[in-house]
């Protein structure tokens, strides 16, 4: 089996997604006759057309709103945001109105769309486009993120998002866009939303995270009786999965890129503290990046969570 | 009743010097020889830092950098019609505005390493770091110029953004306040025909981008942006007219990007290399020499000193910018806010 990069199997999942259905559509900036600037929609306007693969205007609030139009219609659009820090302004097109149109109508409509996104720290790339503010949207009801770690999971999960009938965040860590390369299946396979992956198993410590971290958690096993688990879907999570796994080991570590005040991480600690609390060994521990403006790139590194900062809370569980 | 025209409205274009030279009399004035000078020197010291960014950024010693070659008479020409007192909201393209105003070149050299003290504006000058996000500034200009309207200063602030910038919500409704409140604002976009490998003609289905006042009850202008006497004209008049009381104004340059996006990019890919030639002997430099050597202002020996000038001044602020040690990790927090939370102070220890 070939082995392809997350730029591949994204493009794979957009191009077998719209050959499969005429309804999905590409917007974005720069998409078209680029390729996008990390070259993820390379060859799909020469292969699907510039009616179906569409650079708009410089406007993610115009692309974002008149996604929720083309959706309301009845079409599929997948929208590209070129940095997630470019997404605030269409905030208002995701929160106010792709979240909320299936309750306020009652279930009538909908919004399926996908805003896709690039997203992370860890590319040295200029100031604001290395945000990682995935908890924000993890807050609006009615709105799934997803964030994808690898290459194969990219693209079932992609394929989810765009079939899914209510709105995706689908969060590409750039850092892994040419990083790392897996297996790439060509048969039309998906991953469910909502479903998280173990990824090694363990005894000791339910290790969680997603996109970049988690291969950083991965490396930071080393010696330790680890759990990890790719969360893949933030929201809605997979309950059944983090639960098995910690009534197992007990102690529970979540490693995320993120600031950690209101991050993703806070929300899986009290689910813990709800649900598990009697399976608990020790504190719900997170590694995070402090709450701190997301530097630019000479200090990016000590920003980021660190493999000894995992490994320093994997001493701090056991030890407890 | 038939139907009736109540408003029109006419785009009006300055051009004073054109491409081969020929200057129009009646608008050449007061244009000193001092001023065409620093015109000249000013546009050659943006055009060799430009150019030192890309070498540097091809040997990894600086990162993504975005050209202005090109755009040098928009720029330099609109500074130096700046006073002072005046304010000034750029964005990521604007090394030669910066460098006109005689912004620390080491300064800025640190920003595109990568060193957010890059951006830490010397007291003194009225320059608000460069925007990244595209034409989210705008309101910010509209705000600046609004205050200094009920202050009665007389000030104006100057916002420049990209025909891309156009495109956004944010100077739709950036404009529209500063038409309300009669602001002390001079919008300038330069239209350099591309927002990466975007046309100007998926930006905007209007003709031009200057028109676009009109909706919200000023005055646009599209300025032969590659001819730095008509910038320098077309600005000065707008910021004047601002700091009178008499309102915002947009200003047009049509000009053009005739490098890359940035150093990430790759133009080939979208963008027809005839183009770019055509656009070449259009660019500043030329027509401006054309007009000092008429003056009698200009002589080989005189741009060959000014080039060595720059270059020095340049070399010298790489030099600088290289031997500034790195900051300090706990820079990523003790800047988030005047007063750091207990977390804060937590992760602090950590750093
Ligand atoms: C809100 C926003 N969207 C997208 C980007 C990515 N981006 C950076 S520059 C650019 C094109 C800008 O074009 P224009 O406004 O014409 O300015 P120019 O680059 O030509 O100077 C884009 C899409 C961004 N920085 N901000
Ligand atoms: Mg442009």
């Amino acid at each position: 089996m070939a082995k392809a990069n997350l730029v591949d199997a994204i493009n794979r999942a957009l191009a077998e997604e719209m050959e499969r259905d005429e309804r999905v559509v590409l917007l974005g900036e720069d998409i078209g006759r680029d390729g996008g600037v990390f070259r993820v929609t390379a060859g799909l306007l020469e292969r699907f057309g510039a009616e179906r693969v569409v650079d708009t205007p410089l406007s993610e609030l115009g692309m974002v709103g008149a996604a929720v139009g083309m959706a309301l219609w009845g079409l599929r659009p997948v929208v590209e945001i070129q940095f997630m820090a470019f997404i605030y302004e269409a905030i208002e097109q995701i929160f106010s109105h792709a979240a909320r149109i299936h309750s306020r109508s009652r279930g009538r409509y909908s919004a399926p769309i996908v805003v896709r996104t690039p997203y992370g720290v860890g590319i040295k790339g200029p100031e604001l486009h290395s945000d990682s503010t995935e908890a924000i949207f993890c807050h609006m009801p009615g709105v799934k993120v997803v964030v994808p770690s690898t290459p194969y999971n990219a693209k079932g999960l992609l394929k989810s998002a765009i079939r899914d009938e209510d709105p995706v965040v689908f969060l590409e860590p750039s850092r892994l866009y040419r990083t790392i390369k897996t297996e790439l299946p060509q048969e039309d396979y998906t991953i469910p939303l909502g479903h998280a992956e173990v990824v090694k198993e363990g005894g000791s410590i339910t290790a969680i995270s997603w996109g970049t971290m988690l291969h950083r958690t991965m490396e930071a096993t080393e010696g330790f009786d680890v759990e990890v688990i790719d969360l893949q879907t933030l929201k809605p999570f997979d309950e059944e999965t983090l639960l098995n796994s910690v009534k197992k080991t007990g102690r529970t570590v979540v490693v995320h890129e993120a600031t950690g005040f209101c991050g993703v991480g806070a929300e899986l600690s009290a689910f813990f503290a709800e649900l598990a609390m009697l399976h608990l060994r020790s504190p719900v521990m997170r590694v995070t990046a402090p709450d701190g403006v997301v530097p630019m790139a000479i200090l990016e590194d000590h920003y980021m969570p660190s493999v000894e900062k995992i490994r320093r809370a994997f001493e701090e569980v056991m030890n407890y | 009743m038939p139907y009736r025209v109540i408003d029109s409205f006419e785009v009006r274009y300055l051009q004073i010097v054109d491409e081969a030279g020929n200057l129009d009399e009646s608008l050449f004035d007061g244009f000193s020889e001092w001023l065409v000078r620093s015109f000249f020197e000013r546009l050659v010291l943006s055009r060799t830092f430009n150019s030192r960014c890309l070498s540097l950024q091809r040997e990894g010693r600086i990162g993504t950098y975005p050209s202005i070659y090109g755009q040098e008479a928009s720029q330099v020409g609109s500074a130096l019609a700046l006073d002072a007192k005046d304010w000034v909201f750029p964005t990521f393209r604007e090394s030669g505005v910066l460098a006109a105003l005689g912004y620390p070149m080491e300064l800025l050299l640190r920003y595109w390493m990568g060193d957010e003290r890059g951006m830490k504006i010397p007291h003194g000058m009225n320059i608000v770091p460069m925007s990244i996000p595209v034409g989210t500034h705008i309101p910010h200009a509209t705000g600046c110029g609004w205050a200094m309207r009920l202050e009665g200063a007389r000030a104006a602030a100057l916002c420049y953004f990209g025909d891309g910038g156009s495109s956004r919500g944010d100077f739709h409704e950036g404009l529209n306040m500063a038409g309300v409140f009669k602001a002390n604002t001079v919008f300038l976009c330069q239209n350099n025909q591309w927002a990466i490998s975007v046309p100007r003609t998926r930006q905007t289905a209007s003709r031009t981008i200057a028109q676009k006042a009109f909706s919200y009850g000023f005055e646009g202008i599209q300025v032969d942006g590659n001819d730095i006497f008509a910038v320098y004209r077309a600005t000065l008049d707008a910021l004047n007219r601002a700091k009178r009381g008499e309102g915002p104004t947009l200003i047009e340059c049509f000009t053009y990007r005739l490098d890359d996006h940035t150093t990430a990019d790759d133009a080939s890919r979208y963008r027809d290399p005839g183009e770019v030639e055509e656009w070449k002997k259009r660019e500043p430099l030329l027509r401006l020499r054309l007009v000092m050597q008429r003056m009698g202002l200009w002589t080989e020996d005189y741009e060959k000193e000014v080039v060595k000038h720059s270059e020095e001044v340049v070399d010298s602020a790489i030099e600088k910018a290289e031997a500034v040690s790195p900051p300090e990790p706990s820079d990523i927090l003790i800047y988030t806010s005047h007063t750091p939370s207990g977390r804060q102070r937590r992760e602090l220890k950590e750093l």
